[in-house]
């Protein structure tokens, strides 16, 4: 079976303030990703590319269809269940760096091993050796990444999103903000996470980092409601 | 998995008006719930209810006690209602005034608490007291001073401090980072968040602040006109809220 299987998912937005407009977004969507592959959405900016994502981290809501990530169906899943698939089981790498403020780099990096109970010695051991390869200068550690660069708060995401070996994983323009260095490690530890089994699916414009670790893609254009074409 | 806490139907009313009407939830263990909503919303006469500080006029609130199992808390007596409010939960209030006991000092706020519940090494509980005025960043040479003569964070980290000790189970916590400076803010939502992974705390958490249940709530119920009108993951409903009033609240934040 496959890690994430998404089928005849449906989505619209409706505007409650704005004389109740209902928007559909989203119709048919379907693509599955197996443990060990790197799958990578495409169609243009506002195809449904991110909205796909989300509704599969359980950040937007499905409005019809099933989304199985690790055998859960998170279109239907109560938060608890989709609490627990996220601590264990789903990453999600996003574009922005969402922490408390004033919290020390390094903490931020090693939480999600200490919420699946990794020791603190081994949680930071890793969260070390990651932001060492990503190129966070060890001065930075202890310092909030909200004071940092695009480029090195990202860095700091992608350390956050591969410190716990997630099953499955979800990428939101990884490599975005990198120089060539930083790109190239990036599309090591995806490498690697599909070398030991992650099923991966990933927004990428940068098209050299899509061939490079992606298997296949989907165009989400395909799932564009009938009239909403652009 | 057994709820750790249950609420069914539970409902309020102040004469004619409605304080909240046909609350329902479960709250699992280690899950952090939010409540937002305006003022006059209901959250904060929901969470009294809950607490056993206001008595609701119907419903039910089934609390999964250590002893006995799930028990209805508004069938309690009152002196079993008390112990499990020393013991199982915490409240902690906005304004930590009315959760220290001013005149005492900081050690003392603390290890009251441990000495309510059987402690009655003086050795110990003043350890037990240190020991909890260092995990809330607390110096330890201020074990002896009031908390008149502490500022309003440190005030509410004594707070914290004064009501886990006894390791409860369920902390209410009414604007925990309200009246608070950000920067003060922001090292309290820090502490909150490690003292829940770490005690496996299951927390309901009062707030208008949309940005702090972000940070700190798993979950999410907004309120209005004391009714739930929305409920989910906190990211799903601040991101894709289903109900127009939620949608409204959302819209509403300003930019920073």
């Amino acid at each position: 079976m496959a890690m994430i299987e998404v089928s005849g998912v449906a989505k619209a937005f409706t505007l409650h303030n704005q004389g109740g407009a209902v928007i559909p977004v989203m119709q048919g969507a379907a693509l599955t990703v197996s443990a060990g592959e790197c799958v990578a959405l495409t169609g243009s900016s506002g195809a449904g590319k991110s909205t796909l994502m989300r509704m599969i981290y359980g950040n937007y809501l499905a409005g019809e269809g099933r989304i199985l990530v690790g055998g859960l169906d998170v279109a239907r899943a109560a938060p608890r269940e989709i609490i627990a698939l996220r601590r264990a089981t789903l990453g999600h790498v996003s574009q922005f760096l969402r922490v408390v403020p004033r919290v020390p780099t390094i903490d931020v990096v090693m939480e999600p091993l200490l919420r699946v109970g990794a020791g603190a010695e081994e949680a930071r051991g890793k969260a070390e050796a990651l932001l060492a390869r990503l190129r966070i200068p060890e001065r930075l550690w202890s310092l909030s990444p909200l004071t940092f660069s695009g480029g090195e708060q990202q860095r700091v995401n992608i350390a956050r999103g591969f410190a716990h070996e997630y099953p499955a994983l979800l990428l939101d323009e990884p490599t975005a903000s990198l120089d060539a260095a930083n790109r190239a490690t990036v599309l090591s530890l995806i490498s690697e996470a599909k070398a030991r089994g992650a099923a991966i699916l990933g927004i990428f414009h940068d098209e050299g980092a899509r061939a490079a670790v992606c298997d296949r893609e989907v165009d989400v254009s395909a799932f564009t409601p009938r009239g909403m074409a652009a | 998995m057994t709820p750790l806490l249950s609420v069914r139907g539970l409902t309020k009313r102040y004469g004619p008006r409605i304080g909240c009407a046909d609350v329902t939830f479960d709250l699992f263990p280690g899950e952090v719930m939010g409540i937002v909503g305006e003022s006059g919303s209901g959250k904060s006469t929901l969470l009294s209810c809950l607490a056993g500080k206001l008595p609701p006029d119907e419903g039910a609130v089934i609390f999964d006690t250590r002893g006995d199992g799930p028990r209805d808390v508004l069938k309690m007596s009152e002196p079993e209602r008390r112990m499990l409010s020393r013991t199982d939960w915490a409240f902690v209030h906005q304004n930590p005034r009315d959760g220290l006991r001013m005149g005492v000092s900081a050690g003392g706020n603390v290890g009251e608490r441990l000495m309510a519940v059987g402690a009655r090494n003086y050795g110990r509980i003043r350890a037990g007291a240190a020991d909890w005025l260092g995990r809330v960043e607390i110096a330890a040479d201020r074990i002896d001073d009031r908390p008149t003569a502490f500022s309003g964070g440190m005030q509410q980290r004594l707070q914290i401090a004064r009501n886990l000790v006894t390791g409860p189970r369920l902390a209410f916590m009414d604007e925990p980072t309200g009246g608070l400076d950000v920067s003060v803010q922001a090292r309290l939502l820090d502490l909150i968040r490690s003292l829940v992974r770490e005690l496996g705390l299951s927390a309901i958490i009062v707030t208008h602040d949309l940005a702090v249940v972000r940070l700190l709530a798993d979950r999410l119920i907004v309120m209005k006109d004391g009714r739930v009108v929305e409920a989910g993951l906190t990211d799903q409903v601040l991101d894709d809220p289903q109900h127009g009033y939620t949608q409204l609240l959302v819209s509403s934040v300003l930019q920073v």
